[in-house]
């Protein structure tokens, strides 16, 4: 059932920004959420973390950003430890976007993409011009520029998500995690989301791993797909190799059939059962 | 906007010097201040009022910058140096030190003060540490219990001893007046230290303001920052409450004020409380010399009646 991630490219561990764990535990108090897993993103690429609620996505982001440090186990980044990196160092090379932030009462998009300039500002260092450009390229891509002066809490749903990757987009990092992006966004907010990490990818080079619910999406929009199961890894590779029937039903326990999408040919899942007549 | 505000502070500064229990015509103030005056009534105005101004100008500005630090570090708006226990803290400490050692000077409080504050927040910050990680919540909820808990002490103490309690009352309404300058000498490197921390942490508590995992993410060393800021609250409010007594709502109001006005990035916070901190304290000084003449009210019974139907306004509003 367990792929191995390297035989997918064999030159994957040459490439730059490449992010990977090695025997990584990760635990609440005495609760092991992921346990002992051996995982390599391939830098460049688009990978999508799918998997059941609970079986530990989200902490395994946390412990690839170090918001939470392993137990045992090691993550590097390019082959050195990210948990012994000063802080400013990876917030250089790596940005992350949470699941839930926090939006600020009453401030703006703007000063909100400011801030994603804080690793790369002294103290006492006046704002540069390439802090400014930075802001303005997060803007201008996320098509947030014309919403500069708004306050974030009163944008949309799709809006104020556009505003939080603009943020972490002036952060200047090579390497982008978003954990569920696409979570309370409508279908059209959804897609135009993913959109915009697809093109951050193509256009910007950048590598972007991301959480995601919806196994369909994860096909369209992601090269390499990690599938994990009660803190285990389930599979790992590229959508149309690892993900089929089998697996589904093993990892979700939902029947189901997966097709070819009519409109890109990745696979698709759709779920065996009752449909009302 | 700080032009303004410090158009403001020079106001109340000039009516602090101005205006007292004892009605003094403005020629006399003059005179007295700048024309070498003597006389009773002179002496009325550079021996109590000048010193009484700066010290409301200090503590003004410590109590301020406290706020605005303990509301960004907990990510609460309804946070300040009384409900993170700082306060009660040092008020215990001061009684305690009044009961057992028998002090009566406010010079003598100081370093009881600043000990009680300390511990107050240490103990709180041990409450509310869960895996390495300080959580704001229970931060501010730690510090509230602990408040409860020490002004209970701090009561009981006081009915115990009929000399403590003499000693205390006024000292524990907060007042600025009846004390020289010689109070603020082992204060003033304390206020500098935690003037010096706040600035210091100052753009990392905008990046606070997102959340911890965002923080995280730009590289700010989320519970080392909210040490030192923890620290620095301890400081500014200690050395407040050892020269004026446990003054509330100044350090609540100041950075909601300026907030209004100047919005929410701390850059621009902390400047503007280190001028309307010392504007409310010095107002409501002011206030309490006028009101009741020819007695005079204590400026923390005066903050405490203006500030109680702001916290329920603020209140009202974090609730919507």
């Amino acid at each position: 059932m367990t792929t191995s991630t390297l035989a997918t490219d064999p030159l994957a561990t040459s490439t730059r920004n490449e992010l990977s764990c090695q025997s990584l535990e990760l635990r609440y108090g005495s609760r092991t959420v992921v346990d002992g897993l051996d995982l390599t993103l391939p830098g460049g690429a688009v990978t999508a973390i799918v998997g059941p609620n609970a079986c530990g996505k989200s902490t395994l982001l946390r412990g690839l950003t170090r918001l939470l440090d392993p137990a045992a186990g090691t993550v590097t980044l390019d082959g050195s430890d990210v948990h012994r990196m000063p802080a400013r160092t990876l917030a250089k090379r790596l940005g992350l976007l949470p699941q839930q932030p926090v939006t600020p009462e009453a401030i703006t998009v703007e000063s909100l993409v400011r801030l994603g300039r804080y690793p790369h500002q002294r103290m006492l260092s006046p704002w540069s011009a390439t802090d400014q450009a930075a802001v303005e390229e997060a803007l201008t891509r996320t098509g947030t520029a014309e919403l500069r002066d708004q306050p974030v809490d009163r944008l949309s749903g799709g809006q104020r998500q556009r505003a939080w990757i603009a943020l972490t987009l002036a952060q200047d990092t090579e390497l982008l995690l978003l954990d569920e992006p696409t979570t309370f966004l409508d279908l059209r907010h959804q897609l135009e989301v993913l959109d915009l990490v697809a093109e951050l990818n193509e256009e910007a080079g950048r590598t972007v791993v991301m959480v995601l619910h919806d196994l369909g999406q994860a096909a369209r929009y992601a090269d390499h797909l990690v599938v994990l199961h009660e803190g285990r890894l389930a599979a790992a590779g590229p959508p149309a190799e690892v993900l089929d029937a089998a697996l589904v039903e093993a990892v979700f326990q939902v029947p189901c059939q997966v097709i070819p999408d009519p409109e890109t040919g990745t696979p698709l899942v759709v779920p065996r059962g009752r449909a009302r007549r | 906007m700080l032009a303004v505000g410090l158009c403001v502070l020079v106001l109340c500064l000039a009516l602090s010097l101005a205006l007292g229990s004892r009605p003094l015509p403005l020629s006399t103030v003059l005179d007295a201040l700048f024309g070498g005056g003597h006389g009773r009534d002179a002496d009325v105005v550079t021996g109590l009022r000048v010193p009484r101004t700066i010290i409301g100008l200090v503590v003004g500005a410590a109590l301020g910058v406290a706020g605005a630090v303990a509301q960004g570090v907990t990510r609460n708006p309804l946070a300040s140096p009384t409900t993170l226990g700082v306060n009660a803290g040092a008020s215990f400490a001061v009684v305690t030190a009044i009961y057992a050692l028998h002090l009566t000077r406010p010079v003598e409080y100081v370093w009881f003060a600043v000990a009680g504050a300390a511990v107050a927040a240490i103990a709180a910050q041990a409450m509310a540490r869960q895996s390495g990680d300080l959580d704001p919540t229970r931060l501010a909820l730690g510090g509230t219990v602990l408040a409860a808990v020490l002004t209970s002490w701090t009561s009981a103490l006081m009915l115990a001893s009929r000399r403590t309690l003499d000693e205390a009352r006024f000292w524990l309404a907060g007042s600025l007046a009846g004390r020289g300058l010689e109070v603020l000498t082992p204060v003033l490197p304390l206020i500098v230290l935690g003037l010096a921390l706040a600035f210091a942490v100052t753009p990392a508590l905008n990046t606070l303001a997102l959340g911890d995992e965002t923080a995280h993410a730009l590289g700010v060393p989320v519970t080392r920052i909210r040490v030192l800021g923890g620290l620095a609250v301890v400081l500014l409010a200690a050395a407040a409450v050892a020269v004026a007594g446990p003054v509330a709502f100044v350090g609540l109001a100041a950075p909601h004020l300026v907030r209004l006005v100047l919005g929410t990035d701390h850059r621009w916070l902390l400047p503007g409380c280190l001028i309307v901190g010392p504007v409310l304290l010095l107002a409501a000084d002011v206030l309490g010399r006028v009101v009741v003449r020819p007695s005079e009210l204590e400026v923390g019974i005066v903050t405490a009646f203006l500030g109680a139907p702001l916290l329920a306004v603020l209140a009202r509003k974090a609730a919507r």
